[in-house]
């Protein structure tokens, strides 16, 4: 055997471009490509069930109608509401009614994050506020925010701060609650190995913590949304004061003050449509692209 | 204990007789120096000591595994050196600031791609922007991925994760890296090339490197000195110095020769705990 002392050469160059293909082969082999599948086969598998269920579903309306199991004002065909929503678009109001809601709900669901999001970090990363106020907020989430309604009134009267009272408090918990999910789910190891490159405190919490509870904090603004939309409706159904503006909510109460069926289902659909359409346009794409970018995603 | 930080004068004094410039004294000074270390864990009446009475230095540009059976202590005491943990008894003392440590996992994280994994640990040892990106792309080179820039880390193979996972722990330029059996997880033969890929990279930079395993020929195969640990608690059983030459391959007659001999040894510790 050789001394103690052992040289720092570098290998022969043979033996070095022999490991280099032996490492590209073995990169070649174990590499796995994902592809995403053609346009096409995803529209057949993905848009197509879901308008047939709908199809569907107008196929029993218009049956039912037909067989007159109700009265037309309890029971008005799909017709019907196309042409009671066709006479709100043709008063020209009806765009103004639904941004008047979607607009309210957007500034609610923002000023809702802007508390949402310190408040998850800090129940998240901090024991004894987790402890105090933890199951309180997610306590809060099994509450149905119209529940508020009543208690906004009283504290802001039917103004704009009452519906933004309720919207905050149905929104705020579940998005803190989300983010307090997002950050359980890390894994350790991210952390330690934050630690090790150096990233503590609020260097952490910007390049470790937060970007590895993105999905669960992600799946939490959903809900958030889903939560401020609700809230919205709840409120706005039944704070109605001329000063408020028409919204969505507005709208229906005004169609069951008339006993104007078409009118009430139609307001549904519209409610129904804009939180589906926003769900589909802004969070689902930004949860696919958050999953698939991490390999999460088939 | 003291704190990993810049190079103690006192602690470097004791080591070497003296030191006129810091040049000398980064030289002599140890890249880690372990000083009677002991580490227990639970409460008082239940205690466990993981650790016991570890005295050990790693020389800049040594390169050391610590071998031993599971309950030795040896990726705590890899904690301890990395500054995750800190000591019950003793010193543990890294005069080259915070050392880099790989995992078994590769522990990259999966929200960015490869490139910007090591980009970010660039960013947090406070690299300037437009320097990341091509020190980013030199370390992929050294670890023969260039062109992985921009694949997402799971779209990876194993080994290709480990050799990422090492670029980026070579990207904070510490003197020391620390490694937890980090290709305990990959199949025979990527573990194989990862060996000559570390002994390459590492005969390239002149790191100093303490490597925990309870692989023996893969400890026999890398290292320049072996430190089989005693398990319950932790203590430093037996050391040898590796005098065959690199490179090595794990099936050399003398790495086989050498691991028999520390395996007999390591089967003994082992067989101990059974006696009572």
């Amino acid at each position: 055997m050789a001394g103690t002392e052992t040289a720092h050469t570098d290998e022969p160059s043979p033996a070095g471009e022999d490991l280099a293909g032996l490492e590209a082969g073995l990169d070649a082999l174990d590499t796995r490509t994902t592809t995403r599948p053609p346009l096409g086969r995803m529209l057949r598998r993905k848009v197509l069930p879901p308008l047939i269920a709908v199809l569907l579903v107008l196929a029993l309306w218009q049956g039912a109608f037909a067989l007159e199991l109700k009265p037309d004002y309890q029971l008005p065909s799909p017709l019907m509401v196309w042409d009671a929503l066709a006479e709100e678009w043709y008063k020209g109001t009806i765009l103004g009614v639904i941004w008047q809601s979607v607009s309210r709900g957007a500034l609610g669901f923002l000023v809702a994050l802007a508390f949402g999001t310190p408040l998850g970090l800090l129940v998240a990363r901090v024991r004894p506020v987790r402890a105090a106020i933890g199951p309180i907020l997610s306590g809060l989430q099994s509450l149905p925010s119209v529940a508020w309604v009543p208690a906004a009134i009283i504290w802001f009267g039917l103004t704009d701060a009452t519906i933004y009272a309720v919207v905050l408090l149905g929104a705020v918990p579940s998005i803190a609650n989300g983010l307090v999910a997002g950050v359980d789910r890390i894994d350790p190891l991210h952390l330690r190995a934050g630690t090790v490159l150096g990233a503590t405190g609020l260097r952490g919490i910007r390049h470790v913590l937060l970007p590895a509870a993105l999905p669960g904090y992600v799946s939490g603004l959903k809900q958030g949304w889903a939560f401020s939309w609700r809230s919205l409706m709840a409120a706005e159904l039944i704070a109605t004061s001329p000063e408020l503006g028409s919204g969505l909510g507005r709208l229906l109460d005004t169609g069951r003050s008339y006993q104007d069926m078409p009118l009430v289902l139609g307001a549904i659909l519209l409610i129904l449509l804009v939180g589906i359409g926003i769900e589909l346009l802004l969070f689902a794409p930004v949860e696919r692209r958050v999953l698939r970018h991490r390999g999460l995603l088939h | 204990m003291t704190a990993p930080a810049a190079t103690d004068p006192s602690t470097a004094a004791a080591a070497a007789a003296t030191e006129e410039t810091t040049r000398t004294s980064e030289s002599t000074a140890p890249a880690a120096r372990l000083s009677h270390v002991s580490k227990s864990f639970g409460p008082p009446g239940a205690r466990q000591h993981v650790l016991d009475d570890i005295t050990l230095d790693v020389a800049p540009g040594e390169f050391v595994t610590l071998l031993g059976a599971s309950g030795c202590g040896k990726s705590t005491l890899l904690n301890l050196v990395a500054g995750l943990d800190s000591p019950t008894g003793g010193s543990v003392h890294v005069p080259g600031g915070r050392p880099a440590l790989m995992f078994q996992e590769h522990a990259l994280f999966p929200w960015l791609t490869a490139g910007r994994n090591i980009e970010l640990a660039l960013k947090l040892r406070g690299v300037p922007k437009a320097e990341r990106r091509p020190r980013a792309e030199e370390l992929l080179e050294l670890v023969r991925l260039q062109g992985a820039h921009r694949k997402r880390v799971h779209e990876l193979s194993g080994g290709m994760r480990q050799r990422v996972a090492l670029a980026r722990a070579l990207a904070q330029d510490s003197r020391l890296l620390l490694m937890d059996e980090p290709f305990a997880a990959l199949d025979a033969i990527t573990r194989d090339v990862l060996h000559e890929e570390l002994s390459r990279v590492w005969s390239g930079t002149g790191l100093s490197v303490l490597f925990v395993t309870h692989n023996v020929r893969e400890a026999v195969r890398l290292a320049q000195r072996v430190v089989l640990l005693s398990s319950r608690p932790g203590r430093i059983a037996r050391q040898w110095e590796i005098a065959i030459p690199q490179p090595r391959r794990i099936e050399d007659g003398d790495v086989a020769a050498l691991s028999a001999e520390i395996t007999e040894q390591l089967r003994g510790e082992i067989r101990r705990h059974g006696r009572h």
